[in-house]
């Protein structure tokens, strides 16, 4: 059961990642990965959200192991941010890694305290 | 800007992703997506952690995963021309299911509650450098196994 929880949370995650990343890229003309940002900063937040609440092993397969885990991305993040290198664009590349670890962290607190605050 | 993307997923500086069909493609992201979460499951299932301890399963999903884009994208943008769901199904799909960046955000919150916020950080920094060490390394030696460069 847990495998097709899974399996539900990663159909749904990561075309999402995909139709978000392409939302947000088209409405800016940079070279900064904010299509990976966003996604990866949003699933930080539900997963924060969700790992803080009480909830039974079922939900965190669905929402957490499957959907979150298949929302965000570390390949495509890593591989955005060595191709900014290559391309000479170090403070993109650099700003791209600061942000995303400080924004997803940040996120997934905020998730954290937003389920402290309901429970 | 060469025809070499910034972002593995969906690049719209390349016109041909931005014409991308959307039914196909999406049925291609959701299947490799589902396929690369229950690799990762299997991971996390292999190593498991308490909450104090260094969360080593997701470290090498998160780092092999970085390996393998980079192999897969000198492959198919500078080795070969690929099917065009190629991309979508390996690195959007099974590599970005595979890996995880809330997973690696909320393993670093829950080591610092354990009380195990040194393990936290130096997971938080030693990710990061082995991520971005293993996307160069398997972009370097596929360029060299393909003969490039």
């Amino acid at each position: 059961m847990t495998l097709v929880l899974i399996v539900i949370g990663a159909v749904v995650g990561a075309p999402l990642r995909y139709l978000v990343d392409r939302a947000v890229q088209a409405r800016h003309e940079t070279v900064f990965p904010w299509g990976t940002l966003s996604v990866n900063v949003a699933g930080s937040a539900v997963l924060g959200f969700v790992a803080a609440l009480p909830v039974n092993d079922g939900v965190m397969a669905l929402v957490g192991t499957g959907f979150c885990g298949a929302l965000t991305t570390y390949s495509t993040f890593g591989y955005e941010t060595v191709r900014l290198l290559e391309e000479g664009a170090r403070f993109h590349a650099v700003a791209n890694a600061v942000a995303s670890v400080v924004a997803g962290l940040g996120a997934a607190y905020c998730g954290l305290a937003l389920a402290q605050a309901l429970t | 800007m060469t025809d070499r993307p910034i972002d593995p997923d969906v690049d719209l500086h390349v016109p041909a992703q931005r014409a991308e069909p959307r039914g196909p493609v999406l049925a291609a992201i959701a299947v490799g997506g589902a396929l690369g979460a229950l690799a990762r499951y299997g991971v996390q299932v292999a190593l498991p952690g308490g909450p104090a301890a260094f969360p080593w399963a997701t470290f090498w999903v998160n780092v092999s995963g970085c390996l393998l884009i980079g192999v897969l994208m000198v492959l198919i943008t500078e080795v070969r021309r690929a099917h065009p769901l190629t991309r979508p199904f390996l690195g959007v799909g099974v590599l970005g299911g595979y890996t995880t960046f809330s997973t690696y955000a909320v393993d670093v919150q829950r080591t610092v509650a354990a009380g195990a916020a040194a393990t936290g950080l130096v997971y938080l920094v030693a990710t990061m450098a082995a991520a971005l060490v293993a996307v160069v390394v398997g972009m370097r030696l596929t360029r060299r196994l393909a003969g490039r460069r």
